[in-house]
């Protein structure tokens, strides 16, 4: 239990640190594009065949139920507004932190232990903004470009479906699936990524800035890295959607 | 130059250094020897800041190495050289990104000048045909020895070296020796060089150290350490005559 408070207490001021690095030069811009770009490219087919299956899901699951009550024309804004508001967002989030934050953990990881953050240390090169602030600000910038990537392949997920039971035309689908859609849902829903990333950053790097005990370690932070980022991003996403309710009604 | 005075340090119930004391002057290079285990990694790293003592003081320059701010220490850092004993190649870098890195992370530089500095420091320690390729595909000598080149890219006051020669043949060895003597020589370096080989320490340093049991139970020119009287010198120094 005190084991657990201290970790918090140290991740407090892992966050802390980040924010004063924000001002801190040399600001690795370059890297942290980098770094967008690998994590951009390491999650694409994961989370557009992710983002495509659970569209098509979605219209199988909910077609019927809304024949029932004869409102079928009603499938592409119900689609639309799930998607964009949760689905988009929190499967995006989860397989990121999956894919990128185990990815990050053990790397961070394998450096720690074999002393490659100890050299930049003693060498000033300002290992945490070098390390640490280009891989949160990664996970804080892509995270929103894929969730907008994964929500346009839900909805073509959610055609799909459509056109084979109803034939119905691409345009006549998307221009009554945004029927519902301002950017009262969108925004929200988009800058609620931003924060996942946030958490899927900060929880990755900080398991794997302090792993300690050799490649046993290593495979521990990962893991850990996985199970804390995706928990916290469900934890988050129940808070935010309240905060965005009472905000926006 | 340095100063070392009274410094405890432990690992939970497992004390390691049990008040080190110890001074290298500017310019001298210091030998420390001691047996596997006996904490000569874990003195240097207090030096640097990597550990903190439990206890004493290390000054450095003038400077107390605990009591610097985190900007201070940077700048302290900045005229050290650290040289691993594992090496601490970055693993994701070529050999020539590994020193770049070191190079521009605070400056910028004109990208013929660093190249040209790299292949020269590579130079020195007879390894500017790795300059392409990453660590994993270097062997352990090799790592050691672009590790060594990494530590001299800023041209540092003094050099921290854990171990540069083990594990290397005897002729690289004496290479690197001979650098040693020569960035003393040339350059005015201070150094604190760990090492287990009694040979090495004879040739390239002024004065030499024997760590045991946490504390420096001998201190002195090689013909003082040979003289000296505790037991544990005395066995480790039948050991090197049994083997040579
Ligand atoms: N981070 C650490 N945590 C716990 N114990 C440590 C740590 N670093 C070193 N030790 C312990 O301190 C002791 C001294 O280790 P150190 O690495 O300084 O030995 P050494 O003299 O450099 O040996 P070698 O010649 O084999 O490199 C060892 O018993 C080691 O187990
Ligand atoms: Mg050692």
């Amino acid at each position: 239990m005190r084991n657990w408070l201290e970790q918090i207490g140290q991740f407090m001021l892992f966050i802390g640190q980040f924010f004063r690095s924000l001002l801190r030069r040399p600001l690795d811009g370059l890297e942290t594009l980098r770094q967008t770009h690998e994590i951009g490219s390491k999650s694409l087919l994961l989370v557009g065949i992710s983002g495509l299956s659970i569209g098509m899901v979605l219209a199988m699951q909910t077609s019927s139920t809304l024949a029932r009550f004869g409102g079928r024309g009603l499938l592409p804004s119900m689609i639309a507004v799930a998607v964009l508001r949760e689905i988009g967002p929190i499967i995006t989030a989860l397989v990121v932190s999956g894919r990128v934050g185990a990815g990050i953990a053990a790397q961070l990881g394998s450096m720690r232990v074999t002393e490659q953050i100890d050299a930049m240390e003693v060498a000033a090169l300002y290992p945490f903004g070098y390390l640490v602030r280009t891989r949160i600000l990664a996970c804080l910038i892509a995270l929103p470009i894929l969730t907008i990537y994964a929500d346009f392949l839900a909805l073509m997920g959610g055609y799909v479906i459509m056109f084979f039971q109803q034939n119905i035309s691409l345009k006549l689908y998307f221009s009554s699936a945004i029927r519902f859609i301002d950017l009262q849902t969108v925004l929200p829903a988009v800058a609620k990524t931003a924060i996942f990333g946030f958490i899927i950053g900060s929880i990755a790097t900080f398991t794997g800035y302090y792993t300690r005990h050799g490649t046993r370690g290593v495979g521990q932070s990962a893991m850990i890295a996985v199970v804390l980022s995706s928990l916290f991003v469900i934890v988050a996403d129940v808070l935010l959607v309240k905060l965005t309710l009472i905000l926006f009604g | 130059m340095i100063e070392i005075d009274q410094v405890y340090k432990a690992f939970g119930a497992q004390s390691v250094l049990n008040g080190v004391a110890l001074r290298v002057d500017a310019g001298e290079t210091v030998a420390i020897l001691g047996r596997s285990g006996s904490g000569k990694s874990v003195l240097l790293k207090c030096l640097v800041g990597l550990l903190r003592p439990d206890r004493g003081t290390i000054r450095i320059d003038g400077q107390e190495v605990t009591a610097l701010s985190a900007a201070q220490l940077d700048q302290l850092r900045r005229q050290i050289g650290y040289v691993f004993q594992n090496a601490a190649l970055y693993d994701s870098m070529t050999v020539e990104e590994n020193l770049a890195f070191h190079l521009t992370r605070h400056q910028s530089m004109a990208p013929d000048r660093l190249r040209q500095i790299i292949y020269e420091k590579l130079q020195t320690v007879g390894v500017e045909v790795a300059l392409h390729k990453y660590p994993s595909e270097l062997s352990g000598g090799m790592q050691k020895r672009v590790g060594i080149a990494r530590a001299l890219v800023l041209d540092p006051k003094i050099i921290l070296y854990d171990e540069p020669t083990s594990g290397l043949d005897p002729i690289t060895s004496r290479e690197i020796e001979d650098l040693m003597i020569e960035l003393k020589k040339r350059m005015g370096v201070t150094s604190l060089v760990i090492t287990h080989s009694l040979q090495s320490a004879r040739r390239i340093s002024d004065r030499i150290a024997v760590l045991y049991q946490g504390q420096i139970v001998a201190f002195g020119r090689f013909d003082e350490i040979a003289q000296s009287e505790h037991p544990f010198v005395q066995e480790y120094l039948a050991a090197v005559n049994l083997e040579g």
